[in-house]
């Protein structure tokens, strides 16, 4: 009874209007966007009350509540909001892009990496800390991971339009090739790396991290971020109707060529942004918008910008289980997001298939 | 009658070729303000490719649209959704879509880029889900309906869509008679009140029964052009289709019937040639091969 009227209030919820779906899950996630940030400041090796950072928070913003002792400040200042901060913009990267290239591709199944950004991404940042080059300047392993990126992305792209006849077949196809080479020559590089020191940061690495990521990380990454999402948001409505097809498109007024190429490309910053800065992060990119298209439907002005909440949610909530449950030590937030993502991603299918055929 | 040069919509030596293989070669095809022509012929013959050429969806190499006295590629793709809707032959996979959600994308072209559906054009998609009867299953997603009721959607977005030229590829080709009688009907009346449709019709004696004029398309070019009375003729029927046929007015409604015999490549003697049909198909063959030739000058088979 209480599954049929849940079942129920779910289906009216899904068939309301574009904008009350917006309102209701905006204020929803949104709101949880902010209780998580706010758990994750309080906790850690040095345990913060709640009381204590949100004075904090709020003396950033220049409201002065109530004195917080300095080591409180400078924990939740320069280590742990940085960090959530990072997070929360690596998870809206990755959900938007998902996404995208899920309708893009017209395939539920497609995840940011599809088209090699994750794999050059990997690469760039795997040849940087192999040269040495990490330890020279702190920006090395994020510009070489975002070049790869860049690079590998571009690489797909000009395979998939050699001779001027683009198709999305070859694309995918392209990026299965090149993901493949990609992670050939990783583990090439992994079997020939000299010294254990490496080996390890370089597994560390492609595990997806959010450790010690400072304001710089913010700044390299979140203006990127947001860009990338608003020209895919501004796109949204086209985005329906791409994935309906070419023609179809076409025929509904979008200019299919140049608006493919600009998601394209935003979803392929997006993932190189967050790349560079953590690593590669698993499943954040597949699952949450496949958990938001069964609630909310498919319509992309809705799905895009409730995914990048929903992503931020996420990868802060992984990520302070990361850092918290084996304390002193850390676990890898990408590990993580895999190993908690996959079996509710099952999960989830299964069930929907026996509502299906209840229905 | 209007002219050609101030159709709604014209196509003007069109021409289409992947490869070698020429799919549309020199053709030419109008339809005037308040007319349904007709698009017939055998599978592989163009209709669907001269129609996403006309929709702008496709780009021909040779040749022009004129959309209401404008040429297509000028213009900015969304004013020609604003105008012209084409629905698609094969409905395609939807992902979740609701039909209502369908519909109302049927709106888009005439939405600012950051305006949302409102009141008005929700009203507009349940109007156009009632004339095809669709309304009952509006919340429901596209992958539960059957084939048919699918194509009613998709029929639906393209009446949302409000256009003043409409192309149909094979509206009718899932439905069920009674759909089908409803459909043609639909578009019969919207044309009668000032649209322009073109529509591609397998069915010969439906495209007769409510087309002002037929396009018959063979090998990617116009083998005729006319009323049905004159293109359906059965030496064109024949030239076009390879089928033998017999051509007489519907005792009921009036409207011709076409009764396909045999293969053209058939032995005749095995065909039932004691009736009437039989030997009228075979006496019009002499009768109308010089009208024929008259309608279709670069057809030099016939």
């Amino acid at each position: 009874m209480r599954e049929a009227a849940r079942l129920t209030s779910v289906r009216e919820f899904r068939q309301a209007g574009i904008s009350v779906r917006l309102a209701v899950g905006g204020v929803l996630l949104g709101g949880l966007v902010l209780l998580t940030s706010l758990i994750s400041l309080s906790l850690g090796p040095v345990e913060i009350p709640a009381g204590h950072v949100a004075a904090v928070v709020l003396s950033f913003v220049g409201m002065d509540v109530a004195e917080v002792g300095r080591t409180e400040h400078l924990v939740i200042e320069q280590i742990r909001l940085p960090r959530i901060l990072v997070g929360a913009f690596v998870g809206m990267a990755l959900a938007v892009a998902g996404a995208t290239m899920q309708g893009l591709f017209r395939n539920p199944m497609a995840d940011p990496g599809i088209i090699g950004v994750s794999a050059g991404g990997a690469l760039g940042a795997v040849i940087a800390i192999a040269t040495g080059l990490t330890g020279l300047f702190f920006l090395a392993l994020p510009s070489f991971a975002f070049v790869g990126a860049v690079a590998a992305t571009l690489l797909v792209y000009g395979i998939a339009a050699v001779g001027g006849h683009f198709s999305m077949a070859t694309l995918l196809l392209a990026g299965v090739a090149v993901n493949a080479f990609l992670g050939a020559v990783i583990s090439a590089i992994i079997i020939l790396l000299p010294d254990n020191e490496a080996l390890r940061e370089v597994l560390f690495w492609l595990a997806g991290g959010l450790d010690s990521r400072s304001w710089e990380h913010v700044h390299i990454s979140a203006p990127l971020i947001v860009g990338a999402a608003i020209v895919i948001l501004v796109r949204a409505r086209d985005l329906n109707l791409l994935m309906l097809g070419d023609d179809e498109a076409r025929a509904l007024g979008v200019r299919v060529g140049v608006t493919r190429v600009a998601l394209l490309a935003a979803a392929a910053l997006a993932t190189g942004a967050a790349v560079a800065v953590s690593g590669t992060i698993a499943f954040v990119g597949l699952v949450t918008p496949h958990i938001l298209r069964l609630v909310l439907g498919p319509d992309h002005r809705v799905l895009i910008p409730l995914s990048a909440l929903a992503g931020a949610v996420f990868v802060i909530v992984a990520d302070t289980f990361a850092r918290t449950i084996i304390q002193p030590a850390e676990f890898r937030v990408g590990v993580l997001t895999a190993f908690v993502g996959a079996p509710f991603f099952v999960l989830l299918l299964i069930r929907n298939k026996r509502q299906a055929y209840a229905l | 009658m209007q002219t050609e040069r101030s159709a709604s919509i014209r196509a003007d030596e069109l021409g289409f070729r992947v490869e070698a293989k020429a799919l549309l070669e020199r053709v030419r095809l109008h339809a005037d303000q308040g007319q349904l022509v007709g698009l017939i012929g055998p599978n592989g013959a163009g209709k669907s490719t001269l129609l996403r050429a006309i929709a702008g969806v496709l780009r021909p190499q040779e040749g022009a649209v004129w959309l209401e006295g404008e040429e297509l590629n000028s213009m900015p793709a969304r004013d020609v959704a604003a105008r012209m809707a084409l629905v698609p032959q094969i409905a395609p996979y939807t992902h979740g879509f609701t039909a209502r959600e369908l519909v109302l994308m049927g709106r888009y072209p005439h939405l600012g880029r950051f305006e949302i559906e409102g009141a008005a054009d929700e009203a507009i998609a349940r109007e156009a889900m009632e004339l095809t009867e669709t309304e009952e299953f509006a919340e429901r997603t596209l992958d539960t309906l059957s084939g048919g009721e699918r194509q009613r959607v998709f029929v639906s977005r393209a009446l949302a869509q409000q256009p003043r030229v409409l192309l149909l590829d094979e509206p009718t080709a899932n439905l069920d008679v009674l759909h089908k009688l409803r459909v043609l009907d639909l578009v019969r009346q919207l044309v009668d009140e000032g649209l322009t449709a073109v529509a591609a019709i397998h069915d010969l004696g439906m495209a007769a029964r409510y087309c002002d004029r037929l396009v018959l398309l063979s090998e990617g070019r116009v083998l005729a052009d006319g009323t049905p009375e004159e293109v359906l003729a059965p030496v064109i029927i024949e030239a076009a289709f390879g089928v033998r046929s017999a051509v007489y007015p519907d005792p009921v409604t009036g409207s011709l019937v076409v009764s396909l015999i045999a293969p053209a490549d058939e032995d005749r003697s095995r065909v039932p040639a004691t009736g009437a049909n039989g030997r009228n198909g075979h006496e019009s063959r002499h009768h109308l091969s010089a009208e024929a030739r008259a309608a279709t000058p670069r057809e030099a088979r016939i």
